[in-house]
């Protein structure tokens, strides 16, 4: 039974990051702008893991490629028109994700895994060694792209106010599609898929494509994310595809509870909650973060947007009928 | 009018099927036409498994041919051929435990007309998947428990819902493996008044068990033992065979009527 | 390339693809009988290196690095069965994945609490640290044909153990049906955790022998993993012999690769994988 966060605290929740920016604090604006840019990256894995039953090791790649793109795209000292860069970075890793979903999506399982965790580390490869890249020291995006149209600007991402928002904007655009994706009878296919495929094949549902199509799509929603970071920090290294990256939005994923695009966001706050925290605490918080993470798996397994279902279960006193 | 009474739907030519060195299936042939129920009857271990999974594109054969409506399919998978107008049920539970039965069947009807391109409309507004999936349940005698959460729903209820799924693709064939299986008497006597009433539409394939089931519905019996096929023919015939009285003594299954 | 580079390659890839196969075994096994994806694995690698130049410098021999560091990673691999992965065996991938991935952050940040992270280097014992000639201008490292050598001997022992022994009797029967064999009375969760310790002593040991050569350095474990999984791919999983043939194959595909082709040089193995993913998606040498 999943649990779905009532409007009114999504309005809120929506509300009290829409006045971040406002506060003035500079730094917690840059963090929160990260943490939002990680949410739309969890929620384009949750499309793949969560709904379609996808667990794919090797997200990072279609981050990672997006995020080169723009730079690559962008000439060294002038911005580059956003509304070029923004498709075709997205384009760009979701025709990436199709052609790596040709191979990957012949296997199953374990193999799954397996598989996207080296195709990753295969284009990690690529930007690593080849002049795609620039090298293990990565490349810069001097100039953020420009919002003009034909003399008009509508914003400028320049501006820390301004790119926070447009990060905001692109956050709810990608969780209302995603949503309303999932509602519709692809949408359901995929769901169904997750519960159980050999059935839907024998329903005559030719699921190879669907997987392609999902994966393609969470692919691009990926690149959203690797765009915005670029932008963002100005500044693209190979690290974005390794499976540290991969295997950080994964647990961000889980740790939200899958299935859930809320808990997608949540676990992207969580995560990146609980790395500055115990960055404080000690040089060695990886050991933290590790330590939690075992002990999560261990006791924990709907992860955290389990809990509040689990609650409620408790005070009614057993399961009901939902 | 007997033309079409008698057209052969699907028919399987010397299908045969091979594990490394064990032989499941051997040369079986299976004709399945319209308005007839077709029953597949033998001891454990006979092959009848094996012999629906080949009809239904569950598993390939390793020799044979498979033809439906005179076009060879033996090439198609499961995906294709229910798509073609074979259905099929499953004797291990096979539905979606945490949908409810209106959300299988509105899958199974969906599946019809995939127009996965519209992403921005509503699953739950197509109203003629709906419809169809209500008429589905109701006329597999699910009716009452349209909105319950399948997996909650009792062995012959989710054999019903089975049903109902088939019924929703529109199934010209419909293999059917152990509908029966889990149900009390009276559970039995309206499933097999459902069949009676598929029935004159559309081939139907039986595997089951249930001998008094079986005789009040079927017009052909095959039956298998050891991958092969014993004797095939009407009711009476089997019933009268004494080939087939001795293929079950010694086994755990009996075959008295 | 001349005949005696041509050689030396070959040497190079055969060790390489056979130090892989050490760790590759480990990995099959436990995907193949226990069901357990484990990205650890390749930090058992990692550990044995750091063990071999810990204990190495504490004795001054890696003969003893070695001789002790097996035991040792013998019950560390049965004690972390018995305290984690028993827990994850009815557990879904996707929980392994993640129980395992926080492994390695705490193994990581372990090393580099105890050890920390500079680069060292390990000692060839003096008996190996010769070469061979093998023309005017070429030679070979004994300590490298030495490392292929331990890896035969090892290979062979496996066969021995999982085709001829109770033992291995057990592991394959386990290997099918987990209920059938306790039924039998075959203490399942014994042959498990001799498994896995198994597994993990082998990729310590891979991490020991290599050790010299390699050098020690903290992200040693991440690559050899994903390379192994490469292997586990290409040869089917619970495949031992598929893992040894995988092994070979990417042996040699990388090594050739980086000379002939240096541009492509680390993404050879990867392409090889993308190839055999179009031709056979289950393995070369699936187990039915």
């Amino acid at each position: 039974m999943k649990v779905q966060a009532p409007l009114i605290l999504k309005l809120m929740a929506l509300a009290i990051l829409a006045c971040v920016p406002l506060t003035g604090e500079s730094f917690y604006t840059e963090l929160i702008a990260k943490t939002l840019v990680l949410a739309i990256f969890a929620m384009s894995l949750d499309l793949l893991v969560g709904f379609t039953g996808l667990v794919s090791f090797g997200h990072a790649a279609y981050f990672g490629v997006a995020a080169y793109a723009v730079a690559q795209l962008s000439p060294k000292y002038e911005a580059a028109s956003l509304w070029f860069v923004l498709p075709a970075s997205v384009g760009l890793s979701a025709l990436v994700a199709l052609f790596v979903g040709l191979f990957v999506l012949r296997t199953k399982g374990i193999y799954f895994i397996m598989v996207t965790l080296a195709f990753a580390q295969l284009a990690f490869f690529v930007f690593h060694d080849t002049p795609l890249g620039g090298g293990s020291d990565g490349i810069y995006l001097n100039v953020k792209p420009t919002a003009e149209i034909a003399g008009w600007v509508p914003f400028d991402l320049d501006n820390q106010q301004h790119l926070y928002y447009f990060i905001l904007a692109m956050l709810v655009a990608v969780y209302a599609f995603l949503s309303r994706i999932l509602q519709s009878p692809f949408g359901r296919v995929l769901v169904g898929i997750k519960s159980n495929e050999h059935r839907m094949q024998s329903m005559g549902y030719i699921t190879f494509r669907y997987k392609l199509a999902a994966f393609a799509l969470a692919g691009g929603l990926g690149g959203i994310a690797g765009f915005l970071y670029a932008v963002v920090f100005g500044f693209v290294t190979p690290e974005l595809l390794s499976w540290h990256q991969s295997g950080n939005v994964l647990l961000m994923v889980i740790l939200g509870g899958m299935g859930n695009l809320v808990g997608a966001i949540a676990g992207a706050f969580l995560f990146t909650g609980m790395q500055e925290v115990f960055a404080t605490w000690t040089k060695h918080w990886q050991l933290v973060m590790g330590s939690v993470i075992v002990a999560a798996v261990l006791f924990l397994p709907g992860g955290l947007a389990a809990i509040p279902g689990r609650i409620k279960r408790s005070l009614q006193g057993g399961g009901s009928h939902e | 009018m007997s033309d079409v009474n008698n057209e052969a739907l699907l028919v399987a030519h010397k299908i045969t099927r091979h594990f490394g060195g064990l032989v499941a299936n051997q040369d079986v042939c299976v004709n399945l036409i319209r308005g007839k129920v077709h029953v597949l009857l033998g001891p454990n271990g006979a092959g009848k498994s094996t012999c629906i999974n080949m009809l239904s594109g569950d598993l390939p054969p390793s020799d044979g041919k498979i033809l439906f409506k005179g076009k060879d399919i033996t090439g198609l998978t499961a995906a294709q051929r229910s798509l073609v107008g074979i259905g099929r049920s499953y004797q291990r539970t096979n539905i979606f435990p945490k949908f409810t039965v209106l959300e299988n069947v509105r899958l199974a009807a969906q599946s019809r007309k995939q127009q996965a391109w519209r992403i921005f409309s509503k699953a739950q507004e197509q109203q003629w998947a709906l419809d169809k999936a209500r008429a589905c349940i109701e006329e597999a005698g699910l009716g009452k428990k349209v909105d319950w959460v399948s997996g909650v729903l009792s062995h012959g209820e989710q054999r019903q819902l089975e049903i109902a799924m088939v019924l929703a693709t529109d199934a010209e064939v419909m293999l059917l493996d152990e509908p029966l299986a889990g149900m009390g008497s009276e559970e039995s006597a309206k499933m097999v008044e459902v069949l009676k009433r598929l029935k004159p539409t559309r081939a139907i394939l039986l595997v089951e068990h249930d001998m008094d089931a079986v005789f009040a519905v079927a017009d052909t019996i095959t039956v298998m033992v050891n991958g092969q096929v014993l004797e095939s023919g009407p009711p009476a015939q089997i019933k009268a065979s004494v080939a087939v009285q001795q293929a079950y003594l010694g086994t755990e299954d009996s075959f008295h009527v | 390339m001349d005949f005696a580079s041509f050689l030396i390659q070959t040497l190079n890839s055969l060790q390489y693809g056979l130090l892989l196969f050490l760790v590759a075994s480990g990995l099959t096994l436990v995907f193949g009988i226990m069901g357990i994806i484990n990205l650890a694995h390749g930090s058992f690698y990692m550990i044995g290196a750091y063990l071999a130049f810990v204990l190495a410098s504490a004795t001054g021999s890696l003969f003893m690095a070695i001789l002790l560091g097996i035991p040792l990673a013998l019950i560390f691999g049965a004690f972390l069965e018995w305290a984690l992965f028993a827990h994850l065996y009815k557990r879904d991938h996707l929980e392994q994945v993640l129980l395992t991935f926080g492994l390695i952050l705490i193994f990581e940040e372990l090393r580099s609490l105890l050890v920390g992270d500079e680069v060292h280097g390990v000692d060839i014992p003096a008996m190996f640290s010769g070469s061979i000639q093998l023309s005017e201008v070429l030679s070979y490292p004994v300590y490298r044909l030495v490392i292929s050598a331990v890896c035969i001997v090892l290979a062979v022992a496996l066969y021995f153990v999982i085709q001829r022994t109770r033992l291995g009797m057990m592991i394959r029967a386990g290997n099918h049906d987990r209920t059938m064999v306790e039924a039998l009375g075959i203490n399942i969760n014994m042959i498990y955790r001799v498994v896995f310790a198994l597994g993990v002593a082998l990729a310590a040991l891979a991490g020991m022998l290599a050790s010299p050569i390699s050098s020690v350095f903290p992200n040693m474990g991440s690559h050899v993993l994903i390379i192994s999984f490469v292997i586990v791919v290409i040869g089917g999983i619970g495949s031992v012999w598929g893992a040894l043939a995988a092994a070979l194959i990417v042996g040699f595909a990388d090594t050739f690769g980086k000379v002939l082709l240096p541009e492509l040089s680390g993404m050879v193995v990867y392409i090889v994988m993308a190839g055999v993913l179009l031709w056979r998606p289950e393995g070369i040498f699936k187990k039915g």
